[in-house]
């Protein structure tokens, strides 16, 4: 199991710098990987229209994901419902690259998350705070991603996310070793992982941003904070031109540093998918499961 | 001696702290300015080989990357490096660097679930830790290249002159032999150039 986990989460180390794409078709997985995406994700509706059709929202039909898988050579992730063990044994079945145990989709268990540990599959989980993340961690993710707000287009929630995430890491760098069991009480994590965070001043496994990237602007804003890469959700298959903002968001995060670079990608990438603004909203999906 | 890693995307940063480990300069190289360091050798790291193939168009580092290696300047390339020197891909049209006369297999172990660990010999090194993620093999290697290494009946390591190819990624091991040897085959060139 160990040596399993330790491959898990150097397939995320393999994914860094790299932008993963949310796609419902095998066309659009072709095109996502002709533009540059180091995996995909395949789920049957994209985040904004989930939030559009309402409704109990699931795990996609494993022929739909099997499709997308034989369409392409780059790792094919896809999302189950928080807490739905059966979900993922599914997904493990037809060999799934990453799964996502996601918020995007309807919780299956309103206390549990589930025991990841228990499967040979990575995990990769939402988290808006060091604790939620720590405490995935600890269930056996092997990857973390901002929850940030999914289908909104609006980056405010991602940033606050990583930010927050970020602050308390190095809260925990700066503490005595004294201090770090009260802060495992705090955080209502293990001890163990606290130290390690204390220690290497990051997460033990990879850190993406998720939730609201729309633009090369929004993803190269997630690099400067910190993260290690980025998943665009609703924001390419719902702008005007997919194939084209999807190449300029991939170039956005390998030179996010470079202003000069970043202000040629930003041109004329025609519209980009409309946004809703955290107000307007009345379901956080982020609140799901911490 | 300052090496030059590939950072457009994938697992680049673990290979930076291994040359650093050893004592070796770094340069990071994400556009053509970038190269303007003076190399005495390149790194391609893992990562997804259709993604770095297609940045190092976008960023205009193929073809000044390309003249180099056609200079002899000394190459390391782990997983998608190793696809992108490769002179064949096994059933696909596309070559890179075709810096290397191996045919390589991409994704050859199947998905994640095929990934795996092992210790086997790497021939002038002796027996190291590889690890293995969604890893290509070699399936044929031309007369004059050197197999350094094999696991499962699979060539996993080759070398041929300035090139150096491993399907497999040490950097996310601690040992650092393998980065060592690189770094003592570029010493040894430069000392009778």
């Amino acid at each position: 199991m160990n040596d399993r986990y330790e491959l898990n989460k150097n397939l995320a180390q393999m994914l860094k710098g790299g932008v993963i794409m949310d796609v419902t078709t095998p066309a659009q997985a072709k095109i996502a990987e002709e533009a540059g995406a180091c995996a995909v994700m395949a789920l049957e509706r994209i985040p904004a229209d989930i939030r559009a059709a309402g409704g109990v929202s699931r795990m996609s039909d494993p022929k739909m994901v099997k499709g997308i898988q034989e369409a392409v050579s780059i790792p094919v992730m896809a999302k189950v419902r928080i807490g739905h063990i059966v979900e993922a044994q599914i997904l493990q079945a037809i060999e799934i690259d990453y799964i996502d145990e996601s918020e995007v989709l309807s919780p299956a268990d309103d206390t549990f998350h589930i025991d990841k540990t228990k499967f040979d599959v990575p995990f990769v989980c939402g988290a808006r705070d060091l604790g939620e993340a720590l405490r995935r961690i600890a269930e056996g993710a092997a990857m973390i991603r901002t929850k940030g707000e999914p289908g909104t287009g609006d980056i405010v929630q991602a940033v606050r996310h990583m930010r927050l995430m970020n602050q308390q890491i190095r809260r925990l760098q700066s503490m005595r070793e004294d201090e770090l069991f009260d802060a495992a009480k705090e955080l209502q994590v293990p001890y163990e992982l606290v130290r390690s965070v204390h220690q290497n001043g990051r997460l033990p496994v990879v850190n993406f941003a998720a939730g609201g990237v729309a633009t090369p602007a929004d993803a190269a804003l997630m690099m400067q904070l910190g993260a290690e890469g980025v998943f665009v959700g609703s924001g390419i298959f719902k702008s005007g031109d997919p194939a084209k903002r999807a190449r300029a968001i991939v170039q956005a995060v390998t030179n996010y540093n470079d202003p000069a670079i970043l202000a040629a990608l930003s041109e004329d990438l025609g519209e980009a998918m409309v946004g809703i603004n955290e107000q307007e909203i009345k379901l956080l999906m982020a609140e799901r499961g911490v | 001696m300052n090496i030059g890693v590939l950072a457009l995307q994938g697992g680049f940063a673990e290979h930076i702290a291994a040359l650093e480990k050893l004592g070796a300069s770094v340069t990071e190289l994400r556009k053509k300015d970038d190269l303007r360091a003076g190399l005495d050798g390149l790194i391609l790291p893992g990562g997804e080989s259709t993604v770095i193939g297609r940045l190092l168009n976008e960023t205009g580092l193929f073809a000044p990357l390309r003249d180099l290696l056609d200079a002899g300047l000394p190459v390391y390339g782990t997983c998608a490096g190793m696809i992108l020197l490769a002179k064949k891909i096994v059933d696909e049209p596309a070559v890179y660097f075709g810096a290397i006369d191996v045919s390589v297999r991409r994704n050859a172990y199947g998905r994640q679930l095929g990934s795996f660990a092992a210790t086997a010999r790497f021939d002038g090194i002796g027996e190291i830790p590889m690890t293995f993620i969604r890893a290509p093999y070699i399936e044929a290697a031309g007369a004059g290249v050197a197999v350094r290494a094999v696991v499962d009946g699979h060539i996993v390591a080759a070398e041929c002159g300035s090139v150096l190819v491993t399907s497999f990624h040490p950097e996310l091991t601690d040992n650092l032999r393998v980065h060592r040897y690189f770094l003592n085959k570029i010493e040894a060139r430069e000392a009778c150039a």
